[in-house]
């Protein structure tokens, strides 16, 4: 057997050729494959296990500041510690339950259960102390994490707590400016990426991308924090003296809508927003009554409720009397006490009657029946007619978060006594803010204004800056009517009803209000007063409402006092 | 027969040694044990407080003792160990029959014995012993393999061994690859090619079947699929099983798609750091292609290509048939093993447990791999020089 001498068989190492050729088009498959993954589907991949290395941390922005005319500050910012725990990190959890319940003040089931859990990163106590915040650094605990960040600071506490309004666990604005200007104030949170294993341990080598937060926007206010402390302080005493339940105060610019304080006493400490007052015994309270009590505290009385005006509303009546020419200023009325509307005998204050007086006059004594009187004159139509012009049936347009509409009857159900009603501003309600708007375009030469806190907004280091502007509606009063009013209303101060109001040297003008609350007969009152000066070309309105007051409860006795002492005060310093 | 022949040629022995093949393999090992120690370190440190190179030592003394165990074999004539094949079937049969009773588990399957302390894997000795004992069979039965009944004989002997390593190892991948050893050394030493691709049709067919029928399983929503079934699912579609079976798998695609063309450097990569579970094992390809990117996966898929070429030379002028069928079966174990584990690392197949010959961690596979080489080198020493 000569084949003993073994040589191939040629399809031997043909196919030996063939697997070896099968097995490099498999190859080159897989080559074709990993060109693809690697080359056209790189990004998505890369993408997809990036997401899955990093672990993002976010770093607060510091909220904008909120900065009054005179560059007092009123919102600002502290710095205070976050503190979590990374649950891959820790290395004796005992230690850092015992510490964190220790420094934080927290029960130990509290920080047990969060310091057990098993995920990538865990709150423990946001708004702590930097001081704290410190403390617990120190420890140098494995998986402990105190991050820095910022918290709402409010310098003045109380001052205008219900204007300014305050900010939630995530820096948000909860009511007030905070939400109207959210998005100014808010800024762009930061964020630290950190690169981790599987585990969620930082991989150190790797290094950590920050991406810096951007700082909210600084809001320059119209309040001068003089004026609203000095109102605030008058408040707090004329509410104590007067047992009243609360007192509100209004000083804006009647020329521009530009509102310089507002006091809604008792206010609250912004600093601890969630303190209800120390009558209450918060204790017993569910949650639900609890934060009911909480809006209650945070209510702007000033914008949020509507009261009826009473007899400053015949600024109203007397303005849209003059304008279509149903009364002028020398018109002769006699008051015998009442006047009878249909079958209805309304009285008038004073049950003797005021006898014999021409309109500015009855003005001055606010003279219900005279006011009736004009009121029938002027008709159903004419009087709507003036509440649309006046803008008294819409909102202010106020930037502050929830202002009460107005409350008006349907214009097709006011028959004569309604009518009648309305001439001396009852049977219907409508906003403090409203009234001091509407008083405030009918003296400053017929045009209404949108009153307004928020001027202009800058970024911190003040290089762009945004100044905000307000509608204004011309000639909604004529000019003439215009100072007709600011002369009879001038002489309310000088002579009539609003004489507490007077101060020596200063030309000042006003009407005076006392309205019973509903219902009727409750005993309950509320006086106002709405004064402006200088009366011939008013730069300063303010107007003062005592809710619920004991004792005397006549506003042109209580109310117009509050103002008298304000602007012996203020008119001075604006003068400056 | 072959025993005479045997000792006629000793005589005529050359010095011949492949340097080339030695080559390739000791770059290899050399690589694969830079790439063990780069997907292990990191959570060998964590594992064995701060011992890095844990997975590096053990796989360097087992790469040792195979280089070892390579020369050796390398120098006994190959013909040497035709005495054994039986007893080599025999033995892979007791081995994998010891796991019932003796088997070690890891990682929920049960596929090693412990053996004086030294741990081994049934599945990688019956693949040498297939090799040998078909390629010792195929020669005794000459022309007969031709025929009808000696085709299907040679076709049968892998299916025992194969079903064992299947249903008592759960593992699939060593059954496969017995069982295309056994086809690629029928293939070669058959001159038709006919049943051949009635058979790889037949193959083919079959697995679409299977894939047909599990996606409509799961289309009609019969929750009772099995773990294949979840398997084939999630070879489909791995994002929808991204916390379950889809899990490596994507993670493996995330290491070699982040490693883009020129990938991340040596070292950076950051699936290994245990988002890859064991990435030094069945998903180091991952990583390499992570770390070192297209060109580095290319150029590692060239080394094996040349290494399958070198067997291929060596194949075609080995001094004997049983020479050329061992070489073959060499070949079709390194192959089979090296493109099902790449296609299994780029989701282009679904997912079977399978390690990459010479570079993934594993002492028994390595060190049978080298006692393979060491075979092949024997083969060529028989290779007479103006062969070539």
């Amino acid at each position: 057997m000569k084949e003993v001498e073994y040589t191939h068989k040629t399809f031997h190492r043909n196919k030996t050729v063939v697997v070896m050729f099968i097995c490099l088009a498999m190859f080159l498959g897989l080559i074709g494959r990993l060109v693809y993954l690697m080359v056209f589907q790189s990004e998505y991949y890369t993408q997809k296990a990036k997401e899955l290395h990093e672990r993002e941390r976010s770093i607060k922005a510091a909220r904008g500041r909120i900065i009054d005319v005179n560059g007092e500050i009123l919102a600002d910012n502290r710095t205070v510690c976050t503190i979590s725990v990374i649950h891959n990190q820790i290395k004796d959890p005992e230690r850092v339950i015992e510490v964190l319940c220790k420094e934080l003040d927290l029960s130990e089931e509290y920080v047990r259960k969060r310091v057990e859990k098993y995920s990538s990163i865990e709150k423990i106590k946001s708004n702590v102390d930097k001081s704290v915040g410190d403390i617990v650094r120190a420890y140098e605990l494995d998986g402990v994490k105190v991050d820095e960040d910022y918290k709402r600071y409010y310098p003045y506490e109380s001052l205008a707590s219900k204007v300014l309004g305050f900010t939630g666990g995530d820096n948000q604005g909860i009511i007030g400016l905070e939400v109207i200007y959210e998005e100014y104030l808010q800024g762009i949170a930061g964020t630290i990426l950190t690169v981790t294993d599987a585990k969620g341990v930082e991989v150190s080598e790797a290094g950590e991308e920050r991406i810096e937060p951007v700082n909210g926007n600084d809001l320059y206010i119209s309040m001068d924090m003089n004026i609203q402390s000095y109102a605030t302080q008058l408040a707090v005493q004329t509410m104590e003296t007067k047992q009243a339940d609360s007192v509100s105060i209004i000083v804006m610019n009647p020329q521009n809508g530009e509102l310089m304080a507002m006091v809604n006493v008792p206010e609250f400490d912004l600093n601890n927003p969630y303190t209800l007052p120390e009558t209450v015994n918060s204790e017993e309270l569910d949650e639900k009554k609890k934060q009911e009590l909480l809006n209650g505290m945070w209510r702007n009385g000033c914008i949020n409720d509507t009261y009826e005006p009473g007899s400053t509303f015949k600024m109203i009546t007397a303005t849209a009397a003059l304008e279509e020419g149903v009364v002028t200023v020398n018109d002769n009325f006699s008051c015998p006490g009442y006047v009878m509307v249909g079958d209805r005998r309304i009285r008038c204050h004073k049950i003797a009657g005021h006898g014999g007086e021409n309109f500015v006059q009855a003005t001055m004594n606010s003279c219900n029946p005279v006011f009736v009187t004009v009121g029938l004159r002027l008709g159903v139509d004419n009087f709507y007619k003036y509440f649309k012009k006046l803008g008294l049936l819409d909102k202010t347009g106020i930037d502050l978060p929830g202002e009460a509409r107005t409350i008006m009857h349907k214009k097709e159900n006011v028959g004569q006594v309604e009518l009648a009603t309305i001439s001396f501003g009852q049977s219907f309600q409508i906003t403090p803010i409203q009234l001091a708007v509407t008083a405030s375009s009918i003296v400053n030469g017929g045009r209404r204004v949108t009153p307004h806190f928020g001027v202009r907004v800058a970024s911190a280091d003040g290089s762009e800056s945004k100044s905000f502007s307000y509608q204004v509606k011309e000639n909604v009063v004529s000019s003439e009517t215009s100072e007709t009013m600011r002369y009879i209303l001038e002489q309310v101060v000088e002579n009539g009803g609003g004489k507490n109001a007077y101060i020596e040297g200063y030309r000042i003008g006003g009407k005076t209000a006392t309205s019973q609350t509903l219902p009727r007969g409750s005993g309950k009152y509320i006086a106002s007063f709405v004064g402006f000066s200088p009366a011939d070309n008013p730069t300063v309105l303010a107007m003062c409402i005592i809710n619920n007051p004991q004792g005397t409860y006549y506003g042109g006795q209580i109310a117009a006092p509050v103002v008298r002492q304000l602007f012996e005060n203020i008119l001075p310093y604006l003068a400056r | 027969m072959a025993t005479r022949t045997a000792s006629r040629r000793q005589s005529n022995i050359s010095n011949y040694m492949d340097y080339s093949l030695l080559f390739i393999v000791l770059f290899l090992l050399g690589f694969g044990l830079v790439m063990v120690y780069s997907t292990s370190s990191y959570e060998a440190n964590i594992t064995f407080n701060g011992d890095s190179a844990w997975y590096l030592r053990k796989q360097l003394t087992a790469t040792i003792l195979g280089v070892v165990v390579m020369f050796v074999v390398s120098n006994i004539p190959y013909h040497f160990w035709e005495r054994f094949a039986v007893l080599g079937y025999i033995v892979s049969v007791v081995l994998i029959l010891l796991i019932i009773p003796f088997g070690h588990e890891a990682n929920g399957a049960k596929r090693w014995l412990y053996i004086g302390g030294i741990s081994l894997q049934p599945a990688e000795v019956a693949k040498l012993g297939m090799i040998l004992f078909l390629a010792s069979m195929i020669c005794s039965m000459g022309k007969k393999i031709r025929e009808r009944r000696g085709f299907y004989t040679v076709l049968a002997v892998p299916v025992p061994i194969a079903l064992m390593l299947w249903r008592i190892t759960s593992n699939m991948s060593s059954a496969i690859i017995v069982m295309g050893i056994a086809v690629l050394m029928l293939f070669v030493s058959c001159p038709d090619y006919k049943r051949f691709i009635l058979l790889g049709i037949l193959a083919v067919a079959g697995a679409a079947l299977v894939v047909f029928i599990i996606v409509k399983m799961a289309e009609s929503g019969a929750d009772d699929l099995n773990f294949r079934g979840a398997r084939i699912l999630a070879w489909l579609d791995p994002e929808a099983y991204a916390s379950g079976k889809g899990f490596q798998t994507l993670q493996g695609l995330y290491a070699i798609g982040s490693g883009g063309i020129l990938g991340k450097g040596l070292g950076a990569s950051m699936q290994k750091l245990g988002f890859i579970p064991e990435a030094q094992n069945d998903m180091i390809f991952s990583i390499i292609c992570e770390e070192l990117g297209l060109f580095g996966a290319i150029a590692v898929i060239l080394m094996f290509i040349m290494l399958i070429w070198r067997f291929m030379i060596v194949a075609n002028n080995a001094p004997d048939l049983f020479g050329a069928l061992l070489v073959v079966g060499v070949l079709g174990h390194i192959a089979i093993q090296v493109i099902l584990n790449i296609a299994v690392v780029t989701n282009t197949i679904p997912n079977t447990g399978i390690s990459l010959p010479f570079i993934s961690y594993g002492g028994t596979s390595v060190l049978f791999l080298l006692a393979e080489i060491g075979l092949v080198l024997s083969v060529a020493k028989g290779i007479r020089l103006k062969d070539l």
